[in-house]
């Protein structure tokens, strides 16, 4: 007998990778995705790219926004969709970055696998609202 | 890519780490499925030591997990967490925030953490964490850890899907182990007064030496915590005729910890050992995994025997409705009650 008790909540960990220490963004983020009913885990300051996918992979996550003010993003992002790949949690996670991104970098980024990026002055909504429309099918 | 219940299962025997993640997910959603994968995986379980860490916030568990998670690790065991954090009664929502302090074990997978919601509803949680706890068991974890908020009854049964369940109290908490002797005192097996580096935790620790030292009279060696009617006899595995041999009871241990700095911690494993020690020796652990079973198998009849019911009420116009013609004056809830489940009954009415 399967009874249809189905609860579902989408899961974002809000990730700081590097010496990066900007963490005021990533604080609102986590806050707004709380309110906006979605299960947050925040990594907390300066994680190596190994730590965000062993989060990623053991909280199953269906969000990965990653934070980065710092001007590392080229390094750091390719690392971290590496690592996803490696476990198989690359294809349906939807991965995000947030912060001082210049613009001639996005495109890199979305190539490499970014859903969006996300630059300071971002609505809220706007973020909320893409995360309810693009967080993977399972 | 969506991976099928046998695939799931396959891959947790195997030591997926995204197996074992996914279908951790399925058990919390409860998402088609995940009764086959909790069947498929119980005839695995049953190896893994498991250890319940309750206390109010701020207490240190997540900092004293951490600490514990990688002592087992220098032992050479592998380790499973679930922590527990509770969610906005408003919007669901959550930020769990436990993994943060999870910095000693960074990048070794052989720590599985796993952060879980406090869901509005809290009945299911504690069937969710202990399906939870079964998954890294068959996942073949040597040491798993419930870390939760120690607030409420809910959470009260949520640790109890452990086999040693530890207490942790912050010192100067006068007041604390005061709130401590309703519930708490009954199902801890450990004591830990962690932030032993501030002021006044020997007092602390003194009282609560008081207090199990004064319970010392009544605690039941059997089912010890709290004995939901299940028959509390003991068992003497291979004792025989000797039966007569009265079991060594366990005395609560009250323990001094420095979760920040790993003061205490070896102490703290040690402690642990010597009650699942205790548990095997005495016969206490079928004892105890009988009784969790027992209401494991109570509560999933409940919850399915609620959900066959809810299926009537929408069968007979909705519970509004129903509670409308109550209040019309038309009828009254034991009226109603009894035309939904006569039927129900009559199916189930036997010969006899
Ligand atoms: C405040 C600030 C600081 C504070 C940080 C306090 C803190 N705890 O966060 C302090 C004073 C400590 C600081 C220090 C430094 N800073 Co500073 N800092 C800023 C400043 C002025 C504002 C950042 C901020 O908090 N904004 C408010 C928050 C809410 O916005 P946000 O972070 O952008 O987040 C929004 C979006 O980006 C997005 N978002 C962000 N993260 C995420 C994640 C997800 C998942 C999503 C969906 C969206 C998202 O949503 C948010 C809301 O809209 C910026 C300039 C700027 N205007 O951005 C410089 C800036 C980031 N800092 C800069 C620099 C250089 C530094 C220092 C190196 C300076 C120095 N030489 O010491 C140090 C480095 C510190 C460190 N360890 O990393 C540079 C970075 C240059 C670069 N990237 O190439 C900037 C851009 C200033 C500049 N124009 O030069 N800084
Ligand atoms: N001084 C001191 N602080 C501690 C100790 N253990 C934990 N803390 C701090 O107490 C705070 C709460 O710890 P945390 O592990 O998150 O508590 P939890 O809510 O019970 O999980 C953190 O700032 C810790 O650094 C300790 O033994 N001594
Ligand atoms: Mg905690």
């Amino acid at each position: 007998m399967s009874q249809s008790q189905e609860e579902r909540s989408i899961r974002c960990l809000v990730a700081k990778v590097g010496l990066d220490g900007h963490d005021r963004g990533a604080h609102v983020i986590a806050r707004a995705f709380r309110d906006a009913g979605f299960e947050v885990i925040y990594s907390g300051l300066h994680k190596a790219p190994d730590e965000i996918v062993q989060a990623a992979v053991q909280e199953d996550v269906d969000v990965i926004g990653i934070s980065i003010l710092s001007g590392a993003h080229n390094t750091l992002v390719p690392k971290v969709i590496e690592g996803l790949k490696e476990y198989d949690a690359f294809e349906d996670t939807l991965i995000l970055v947030g912060g001082v991104v210049p613009d001639e970098d996005k495109a890199h980024l979305k190539e490499l696998g970014v859903a969006e990026v996300f630059g300071p002055g971002t609505s809220m909504e706007q973020t909320i609202e893409f995360v309810r429309e693009n967080a993977p099918e399972r | 890519m969506t991976l099928s219940t046998q695939e799931l299962l396959d891959g947790i025997l195997e030591g997926e780490h995204r197996a074992l993640a996914r279908a951790i997910t399925k058990i919390e959603n409860r998402q088609d499925g995940y009764r086959d994968i909790v069947s498929g995986l119980y005839e695995h379980t049953g190896d893994a030591d498991v250890i319940g860490i309750t206390g109010s916030p701020g207490a240190g568990k997540s900092t004293l997990v951490d600490k514990v998670a990688k002592a087992y690790r220098d032992r050479g065991l592998t380790v499973g967490i679930v922590a527990i954090d509770p969610s906005s009664p408003y919007t669901g929502g959550a930020v769990l925030g436990d993994r943060i302090r999870m910095a000693s074990n960074v990048g070794d997978m052989d720590v599985f953490f796993r952060s879980m919601s406090a869901r509005g509803s809290l009945g299911g949680l504690s069937t969710a964490t202990a399906d939870a706890v079964k998954a890294l068991d068959a996942f073949g974890k040597d040491k798993v850890i419930i870390e939760t908020v120690g607030a409420g009854q809910n959470e009260i049964d949520i640790v109890q899907a452990a086999d040693t369940v530890v207490v942790l109290v912050p010192p100067g908490s006068g007041d604390n182990v005061q709130m401590l002797k309703a519930g708490i005192l009954e199902i801890a097996d450990v004591f830990a007064v962690n932030k032993a580096d501030m002021d006044g935790a020997d007092r602390t620790v003194q009282e609560l030496e008081e207090m199990v030292h004064m319970d010392d009279g009544h605690v039941s060696v059997a089912a010890g915590h709290h004995g939901m009617g299940v028959d509390t006899e003991v068992d003497m595995p291979e004792k025989g005729n000797e039966s007569e041999e009265t079991i060594e009871p366990w005395e609560t241990p009250v323990l001094e910890t420095v979760a920040t700095t790993g003061d205490g911690v070896d102490e703290f494993l040690d402690t642990l050992q010597a009650h699942a020690d205790w548990l095997d020796d005495t016969g206490q652990i079928q004892a105890k995994r009988r009784q969790r079973t027992a209401e494991e198998i109570r509560t999933l009849l409940r919850e399915d025997a609620g959900a066959l019911v809810e299926g009537e009420i929408d069968e007979h116009g909705g519970v509004d409705a129903l509670a409308e013609r109550v209040l019309d004056g038309e009828t009254d809830p034991y009226t109603i009650a009894d035309e939904v489940l006569d039927p129900v009954a009559a199916c189930l009415e036997r010969e006899n």
